[in-house]
């Protein structure tokens, strides 16, 4: 993550991705899973499980936290790290509203 | 004792004199007893006004002591006849209606009075107190015509009142002039998660507000604030507090203070006279909750009843709202001080607030909001006085983290070796699961789970991973009685399912709030789990919460492990055609599809289909009138068939044609797990019927039912259900026998594990032998079905759910950069 040399991508707005679900964005080879909960934080993840690159915006969302829809790995939507006894990290972004705009730093 | 009864006289007839009067019939028949109640009604339970405002119960449902009860006991009842006089000289009452009655003893058990704040138009038709069923029924008849409604009080009974009002369909504002709500009995934090829970259900509460006046001319029109703010109302309750009601006792010369004075024997300062219940102050206290009261009836029965050394002592009584789904307790004092301690456990996503109270090491009061299972224990705790010194770091967790009693290790599990294999599906053995757990120090099953494996696929070796828990860790495990549906709750399936109908819960926030989930929004294991029970249980009102299905059921295809998915149209009874083919054919070029194979069960499989193509892939089957196959779903999969008496020399039925009318009945539904099913139209089982979740074997004679198959990781034959002989018979048994398991199976539970667990006779009596059973799970099927057969390829092919389908944004990297 390269916090100092981000930039704010608009990539949407706040409705267009629905609650405990998320979108991707396509960043050339790279998809990033933009996720909103049900109180409206939004976080941004790679699009890959650490496990064996499940579609992480496919899984369920709750409680902070993505279930992988391959085999059920739980991902924390905030730092991208595996829940319980699994290891692994997904990457993580910066992502923020600016009133109902969704912004992505890259 | 003289053969003559002595007179006893009562007045009023609320809760604390009738249970006195049962505590004294049990030891004593001295008296003839008088009975004088101002409500013109027998004894009833007060405490359920609120379920009667509510709805959820009835007047008849509360009544504590029917006319029936005072007739057995030789009780004179005159109700609605309140006494205006006591002559003590005379040791006589005198009541409106003029009746004079001699007493030997009397019992004053006036009660108290809602206090109504006197405010300018507090007289005004259209306000109210909350203190008898009038009252209640003065609401109910108010919520009838709809309006808004003011409740003045944010207490107890002030905010069941604003609840049940809101249940009735009104609008409600609570007014409270403090901070908080129920500020004496819940410290800040639960009065803040009480008021956003009331919140959310749509009742407004306004704290710090001062009711300056009640406007209205004729009749209740709003209230006016302090602050000037002025809120229309078309009913105002006032709920504020009580007031003991003593007149009677004050001009009959009785020591009166804030209630009736009485020693610690209930007896007031004249000694033929007793006082019981919210009228009373003993100890320099006066009560409102029952549990004091009715320990004050049992003393003043026990002196009645001859010399006792029954006291009165004043104890601490838990507080509990009821309101439905408001969860909150709270007990003893829990005001900050000197030398206590204080021991918090929050969960702000949960909502859930515990906090007890130590002093000198014994547990001194308790305040627990959303999670309040362990109130009872806290209670017992602070009753008996004990040292919890030993229990300090774990006491606020609760009761279950207090370890528990020995477990009898199974001497089966203990014999095997240490390289038995225990867990098939992934492999693992008895010495594997010893190591993670002792080189972890692992002591739940989830944990073992989650860092061995076993029994983290099909479940089947649950218990015997339990069981080597068990030896493993001795004491320390406890194997649990019933398992829990997923680590949020310790509720099984089948609690839930029950709960789901008993409660008319019908949405996944109701379901965790009211069954108390431990976590905030579920987890991938019980959400999908409780989204099938609702939409099994209230077809038509439920509305399918797709964030919380399986990615397969949400874009309706099979995820591969690629990320790519499977597509499968539906080939009613494994049936296809030509153009049909052809058009397979062509989306599998159009869309570069690497993968066509023929399934198992009788159809086409496109595998390897990019998420962006799905749409335009459907739309493109769809035209060629193909529906969507359910190939990913929890329910009705297929009717594989064979070709029965159409061409073969055998056939004894058109299993063909059958197997097609089932599917098309049964396409749609969702089920606790995936349902297969077959014809064979001869019992060569050429359509191999007798492995599947629902079989039909064609005979000469009509039509074998069987059920309960399984050819996957467990491999069973069919049990026969019982033999029909026509095919409006087959439809109409297979629909029902389904229905049943869609009512009562568990989700992800196939078919086969629901009969063993619930037997094979019984559900042959139920939808087999029982024509009338069977008709009415039918026509329950039937119903479901009507909102259940929407092809889900056409509606996302119209615009449904479109975001789950395209990128969000595809960014170009010099944007980037």
């Amino acid at each position: 993550m390269n916090m100092q040399s981000k930039t704010w991508i608009e990539v949407g707005t706040l409705n267009d991705i629905p609650r405990q679900g998320a979108r991707c964005v396509k960043n050339g080879e790279m998809t990033i899973a933009i996720f909103r909960t049900t109180d409206d934080r939004l976080f941004a993840l790679e699009d890959k499980c650490p496990h064996k690159n499940g579609p992480l915006s496919d899984g369920i969302v709750h409680d902070g936290c993505v279930t992988c829809p391959l085999h059920n790995w739980v991902i924390s939507l905030e730092t991208g790290a595996a829940q319980g006894a699994d290891e692994g990290m997904s990457l993580t972004f910066p992502v923020k509203l600016d009133g109902e705009t969704v912004l992505l730093g890259l | 004792m003289t053969a003559q009864k002595q007179k006893l006289v009562i007045v009023g007839n609320g809760m604390a004199p009738g249970r006195m009067l049962e505590h004294l019939f049990e030891v004593s028949d001295h008296y003839e007893v008088t009975i004088f109640n101002a409500e013109p009604r027998v004894n009833y339970d007060r405490i359920m006004l609120s379920p009667v405002l509510s709805g959820e119960k009835t007047y008849a449902d509360i009544i504590i002591h029917g006319e029936g009860w005072y007739a057995e006991h030789g009780i004179t009842l005159h109700q609605g006849d309140k006494i205006t006089e006591i002559r003590r000289h005379e040791r006589k009452v005198i009541s409106e209606s003029g009746i004079v009655a001699e007493y030997d003893k009397l019992v004053i058990a006036t009660g108290s009075n809602p206090f109504i704040i006197p405010v300018p138009g507090s007289d005004l038709p259209g306000v109210l107190a909350y203190r008898d069923l009038d009252d209640t029924d003065g609401m109910i008849a108010a919520a009838e015509k709809g309006g808004r409604a003011v409740v003045i009080g944010g207490g107890l009974l002030g905010l069941e009142a604003a609840a049940g009002l809101k249940l009735r369909g009104m609008e409600v504002t609570v007014i409270h002039l403090m901070p908080t709500l129920m500020e004496r009995q819940l410290d800040t934090a639960a009065g803040y998660l009480l008021q956003k829970e009331l919140e959310s259900r749509g009742i407004e509460v306004l704290c710090e507000a001062n009711t300056k006046q009640i406007i209205g001319s004729k009749k209740v029109e709003g209230v006016e604030l302090a602050d000037g703010r002025v809120i229309d109302a078309s009913l105002v309750v006032m709920a504020v507090g009580i007031r003991p009601n003593v007149t009677l006792a004050q001009e009959a010369g009785l020591e009166v203070n804030r209630g009736i004075v009485t020693d610690a024997t209930m007896k007031t300062s004249d000694p033929n006279i007793y006082s019981v219940g919210e009228c009373v102050e003993v100890g320099g206290m006066v009560y409102g909750l029952v549990a004091p009261l009715y320990r004050m009836a049992k003393v003043a029965a026990e002196h009645l009843a001859g010399p006792s050394d029954a006291a009165f002592a004043h104890a601490e009584t838990p507080t509990k709202l009821k309101v439905t789904g408001c969860d909150l307790y709270s007990v003893g004092d829990f005001a900050e001080g000197e030398g206590r301690e204080d021991i918090v456990l929050r969960d702000a996503q949960r909502g859930t607030y515990k906090r007890v109270i130590l002093k000198d090491n014994k547990l001194i009061g308790a305040v627990l909001y959303g999670d309040v299972a362990d109130g009872a224990w806290y209670n017992q705790m602070l009753v008996s006085g004990d040292d919890v010194s030993e229990m300090r770091e774990t006491l606020i967790f609760g009761q279950a983290y207090q370890g528990g009693g020995s477990v009898d290790p199974l001497a089966a599990v203990a014999a095997l070796p240490d390289d038995a294999e225990i867990c098939g599906c992934n492999g693992i053995t008895k010495g594997m699961i010893v190591k993670a757990i002792t080189d972890k120090g692992l002591t739940s099953l989830a944990d073992v789970r989650a860092h061995s494996k076993a029994s983290a696929s099909c479940g089947t070796c649950t218990n015997l991973v339990e069981g080597i828990m068990g030896i493993t860790l001795g004491d320390d495990f406890v194997i649990p009685a019933a398992q829990g549906m997923c680590g949020c709750t310790s509720h099984s399936h089948g609690f839930v399912r029950r709960m789901i109908k008993a409660k008319g819960l019908k949405s996944i926030p109701a379901v965790m709030q009211e069954l108390e989930w431990t976590t905030a929004e579920g987890c991938a294991k019980c959400r999908p789990a409780l989204n099938y029970y609702l939409v099994a249980d209230w077809p038509g009102e439920y509305k399918d919460d797709q964030q919380s299905r399986f990615i397969n059921e949400r874009v309706h295809a099979n995820i591969q492990k690629d990320g790519t998915y499977s597509v499968v149209p539906r080939m009613f009874g494994g049936m296809t055609t030509p153009d049909e083919l052809r058009a397979i054919a062509d989306v599998a070029d159009k869309y570069d599809i690497p993968t066509v194979k023929v399934t198992g069960g009788q159809r086409i499989d496109l595998l390897g289909v990019k998420k962006e193509d799905l749409i335009p892939v459907w739309a493109d089957l769809n035209a060629a009138g193909m529906v969507s196959g359910a190939a990913y779903a929890k329910g009705l999969r297929t009717v594989k068939t064979c070709v029965g008496t159409d061409w073969c020399r055998f056939g004894t039925q058109d299993s063909t044609g059958l197997g097609i009318k089932l599917e098309k009945a049964l396409w749609g539904s969702w089920s606790p797990a995936k349902l297969k099913l077959a014809v064979t139209g001869c019992p060569r089982n050429c359509a191999e019927a007798t492995c599947k979740d629902i079989g039909i074997i064609c005979v000469d004679s009509g039509y074998e039912i069987v059920y309960g198959g399984a050819a996957g990781l467990h491999i069973q034959g069919t049990t026969v259900l019982g033999k029909v002989a026509t095919e409006e018979e087959v439809m109409e048994t297979v629909c029902a026998l389904t229905q049943y398991y869609r009512e009562t199976g568990f989700y992800l539970e196939r078919i086969y594990k629901w009969a063993d667990r619930l037997g094979y006779d019984h559900i042959k009596e139920v939808i087999y032998d029982n024509l009338d059973e069977r008709k009415a799970f039918a026509e329950r099927f039937r119903y479901s079905q009507e909102f259940a057969q929407v092809d889900p390829w056409a509606e996302r092919v119209a615009g449904a759910e479109a975001h789950e389908f395209k990128p969000l944004a595809t960014l170009n990297l010099e944007a980037a950069e």
